[in-house]
């Protein structure tokens, strides 16, 4: 089922560049905010919402950049090394975080975002403060590819990586351990009386949400080639939990299917609204709770249902 | 050995008066509603730049004193301006829903007001400084002390003192008290729990709203100030416990304490300073200096 | 023999009110006991007691031996103790059988994030035990909603799967018609009895104590005022005076 939806995506977000050369950099870009979105999800689907979620998404992108600045220029490795980095820092994050539910956790994740901007902004020596840091063109299997060449590579390289992360979340939200998580929204305590830790389900959730979040984040660090401290900053965190309930937490494609209509939208909003940016998405948030409480890929679902149906 | 940290002292009470008005009216939503509203920094400062844009506007035409009404009357436009809409409509429509949905919300809001305030005032940084000057200062042992801050502390003590009056002994007060206490029985006996509501969501973004209007002598307001706000407004009603007016007010004098002995002693770490202690007083207290979690009867 | 489950001096209140004011019993392995008291008399807060969701301010509970006391409830449910709640427990977001689904995999291994939850020996494990509740009908309906009735079923349901040496059940037939009373006890008697569980029963109906119970426990006011053989206890005046103006 999922496979089906995933791979009509990744058709076509890799089709359609093919007529519309830009849109090769926005579906990349989209990708990587998807992915980040997807650790949203995830977190959202235990019942809890992280309104500081760019911070892993920012905790990525500069691993990558100090990452390069330590001569690393392998784009897998880039890639492997950021995610790694980032999942431990939502193991250390998440270990405090997994006390807390509902708007605790919201404002605990908003809080260590916030410091965590602050800092980025503030240690001009090491992170280049508001200026941000380059993140150069790195090689591809050790070869050095021109920019164009490189972007190409990049953009397949971000749809495999959002089939693969998909997937996986899909088998894992499917497993017992996803299960359990979605249990912890309904009723903690019997899943204590299980003889569960609700807290280490949710820590395992956490550390996978900033994973996502931190390979999206270097993915985009890559695309965009510049990493500033706007990556933590509160407004991208509310783009992710915007991406997130508009796609539909239902299934895993929904936060890329958001992340594609939001990143549309903003290419062509950006002329006349980049002012008014962010209360386009708290409006479309309260649109979308009010109007479409399942998200875009929960009423794509409910459509196919419907056509699939004979008439009763 | 006072006298040298007597500046330190005034500062840091000072700064705890401002952060005491926002985090108290969070904590009062909170414990009346249970609804924490992340929208409410922005109350802040919008409070702050109303009073300077009006306090300035009056201060050029010549009657500086006039900016001390404004720093009375823009909270207070604020608050008949958004207090009953965004209850009565926004938040109405939340109450008994999920948890996520309420933050989802109150962020809604929280991003379309920030982004309002940039497209009224723009993105440059506002300030005024008449109240100031103008009450000018006073020596004590030596030690030139800024009026205004003592006025500000003498404010928060009113207001503490007022909202703990407010609270026993009016009969609002006591109609509140007992829609926190419970409020199937309070609408049970007759009270109209949907006014109190409003009228504690109310009193939440006035306090806001004064919190930012008498902060806007003191900083420059510009864009980010509202974010800035609702984290550390969290933070001090968090280490209090969240619905503890009384932690709320120990809260905002830790917090305001320790910032201000961070700016002298360590500079740089001023603007996390907050987010440690709250970072100690959780670790060792989840749920703050006052704060408990009731267990769920099974 | 040694108890299975030992109790001693067990004390709690909740603002003043002393829910268990020396609580002393003990349960041998086989037996299935009851308990019976007026409404607020602690019976809840004993099983959440043993179970560590209310931790004492003073005494001790040895299960085989063992201090559990201050444990919480998942490292109890680890080690052999499970309940049945008052008020069903579900997970309202899934359907009966995924409910049980759960219970099965925390009981066998639920830490691995690869092979779905709906597997085939999970499945069979639960719909077991559905069969054994006569719940097979409601296996693929949401919790949300059950009839209560069908929900206390449920919440029996997860206990079992859970595989306890002791199995703490508080007011099982509480939601259930008179006419199913017998039927829901027989079939979870015999299966006590078949598996080897030593279980406590919170329990209004004193046909149903008598039927089923080989001691029963008298409760008034956070302790046990009485106890024995049902035959022996029941008929004791002074116990159908506590008891029965709410019974
Ligand atoms: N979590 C709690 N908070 C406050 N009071 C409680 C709590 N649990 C139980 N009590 C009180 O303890 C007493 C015993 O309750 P309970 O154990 O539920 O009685 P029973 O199950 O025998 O009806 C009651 O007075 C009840 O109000
Ligand atoms: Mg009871």
């Amino acid at each position: 089922m999922v496979v089906r939806y995933l791979i009509g995506i990744a058709v076509i977000v890799g089709l359609l560049p093919l007529a519309v050369s830009w849109l090769g950099f926005v579906f990349t870009v989209a990708i990587g905010k998807g992915l980040a979105a997807l650790g949203v999800a995830i977190l959202l689907r235990g019942g809890m919402i992280s309104i500081g979620h760019a911070l892993f998404f920012a905790i990525g992108a500069y691993a990558t950049a100090f990452l390069m600045r330590g001569k690393i220029n392998e784009l897998i490795t880039l890639f492997v090394c950021a995610t790694f980095i980032t999942a431990a820092a939502g193991l250390v994050v998440g270990a405090f975080m997994v006390r807390y539910r509902g708007i605790f956790f919201a404002m605990l994740n908003l809080a260590v975002s916030m410091v965590f901007f602050t800092l980025l902004s503030k240690l001009y020596h090491l992170t280049g403060g508001t200026d941000g840091m380059r993140v150069m063109t790195p090689t591809l299997l050790g070869m050095e590819l021109s920019r164009p060449a490189f972007e190409q590579a990049l953009q397949l390289i971000a749809i495999v990586l959002m089939v693969g992360a998909a997937l996986a979340v899909d088998r894992y939200l499917k497993s017992p351990l996803g299960q359990a998580l979605s249990a912890i929204e309904t009723n903690e305590v019997r899943l204590e009386f299980l003889g569960v830790s609700a807290r280490g389900v949710l820590l395992v959730a956490y550390v996978a949400s900033a994973a996502l979040a931190g390979a999206g984040g270097a993915l985009s660090a890559v695309a965009i080639g510049h990493v500033v401290p706007e990556f933590s900053y509160w407004t991208l965190s509310g783009q992710l939990i915007l991406i997130a309930v508009l796609g539909g937490i239902s299934g895993v494609p929904g936060p890329f299917i958001g992340a594609f209509f939001l990143e549309l939208v903003r290419t062509f909003a950006v002329g006349f609204a980049a002012d008014a940016w962010n209360a386009i998405i708290g409006i479309s948030l309260l649109v979308v709770i009010f109007f479409l409480p399942e998200g875009l890929f929960g009423i794509l679902q409910r459509t196919e249902t419907r056509m699939r149906r004979p008439k009763a | 050995m006072f006298a040298n940290y007597a500046p330190l002292i005034v500062d840091g009470l000072a700064d705890a008066a401002l952060i005491f008005f926002v985090a108290v009216g969070l904590t009062l939503v909170f414990s009346v509603l249970h609804i924490l509203n992340v929208a409410h920094g922005s109350f802040y400062s919008l409070g702050a730049y109303l009073s300077v844009v009006i306090g300035t506007f009056v201060a050029g035409r010549g009657w500086p004193a006039l900016s001390f009404l404004a720093l009375l009357i823009s909270p207070i436009i604020v608050t008949l301006a958004l207090g009953p809409l965004i209850e009565r409509t926004l938040l109405r429509w939340t109450y008994g829903r999920s948890e996520a949905l309420q933050i989802l919300v109150t962020f809604g809001l929280f991003l379309i007001l920030e982004d309002a305030q940039k497209l009224i005032f723009g993105v440059q940084s506002y300030s005024q400084d008449a109240p100031m000057t103008l009450l000018g200062t006073t020596q004590i042992a030596g030690i030139v002390y800024l009026n205004y801050q003592l006025l500000l502390i003498a404010l928060a003590v009113l207001v503490a003192i007022g909202l703990r009056l407010l609270l026993k002994h009016t009969g609002v007060g006591k109609l509140i008290i007992a829609v926190v206490a419970d409020q199937e029985i309070a609408r049970a006996v007759g009270i109209d729990a949907s006014r109190v509501f409003m009228l504690a969501f109310s009193l939440g973004v006035f306090l806001a709203a004064l919190g930012g209007a008498l902060a806007s002598p003191t900083v420059g307001v510009s864009p980010g100030l509202g974010a800035e706000t609702i984290v550390l407004a969290f933070a001090v009603a968090a280490i209090g416990g969240l619905g503890q007016i009384e932690g709320a007010a120990l809260a905002a004098i830790l917090v305001g304490l320790t910032r201000s002995a961070a700016i002298y002693f360590f500079p740089e770490f001023q603007p996390v300073v907050p987010y440690i202690v709250m970072l100690a007083v959780l670790l060792v207290r989840p749920y703050g200096l006052f704060g408990s979690i009731g267990l769920r009867r099974i | 023999m040694r108890p299975i489950l030992s109790v001693r001096d067990l004390h709690v209140n909740f603002g003043g009110v002393k829910s268990a004011d020396g609580v002393e019993l003990d349960i041998h392995a086989g037996e299935v006991v009851a308990i019976i008291g007026p409404n607020g008399s602690g019976k809840t807060t004993f099983i959440n007691l043993c179970t560590g969701y209310v931790i004492p301010t003073r005494g001790t509970v040895l299960f085989d031996g063992e201090p559990i006391t201050r444990l919480p409830p998942r490292k109890i449910t680890r080690r052999g103790i499970a309940r049945a709640f008052q008020i069903p427990q579900l997970f309202t977001g899934h359907s009966v059988l995924e409910n049980v689904m759960l219970a099965v995999a925390a009981q066998s291994d639920i830490w691995q994030p690869i092979g779905p939850l709906n597997r085939e020996t999970y499945r069979e494990a639960a719909l077991r035990i559905l069969d054994l509740l006569a719940l097979n009908d409601s296996a693929d309906q949401p919790t949300a909603v059950l009839p209560e009735g069908l929900r206390k079923l449920a919440d029996i349901a997860i206990a079992i799967a859970l595989k306890p040496r002791l199995l703490l059940l508080d007011e099982p037939t509480s939601g259930v018609s008179t006419a199913e009373k017998t039927p829901l006890m027989d079939t979870i008697v015999a299966m006590l009895r078949a598996e080897q569980i030593t279980a406590l029963f919170v329990e209004h109906d004193m046909d149903v104590v008598e039927r089923y119970a080989d001691r029963v426990f008298v409760w008034d006011t956070g302790r046990v005022v009485a106890s024995g053989h049902p035959s022996e206890v029941l008929y004791n005046p002074s116990v159908i005076e506590r008891v029965v103006g709410v019974a």
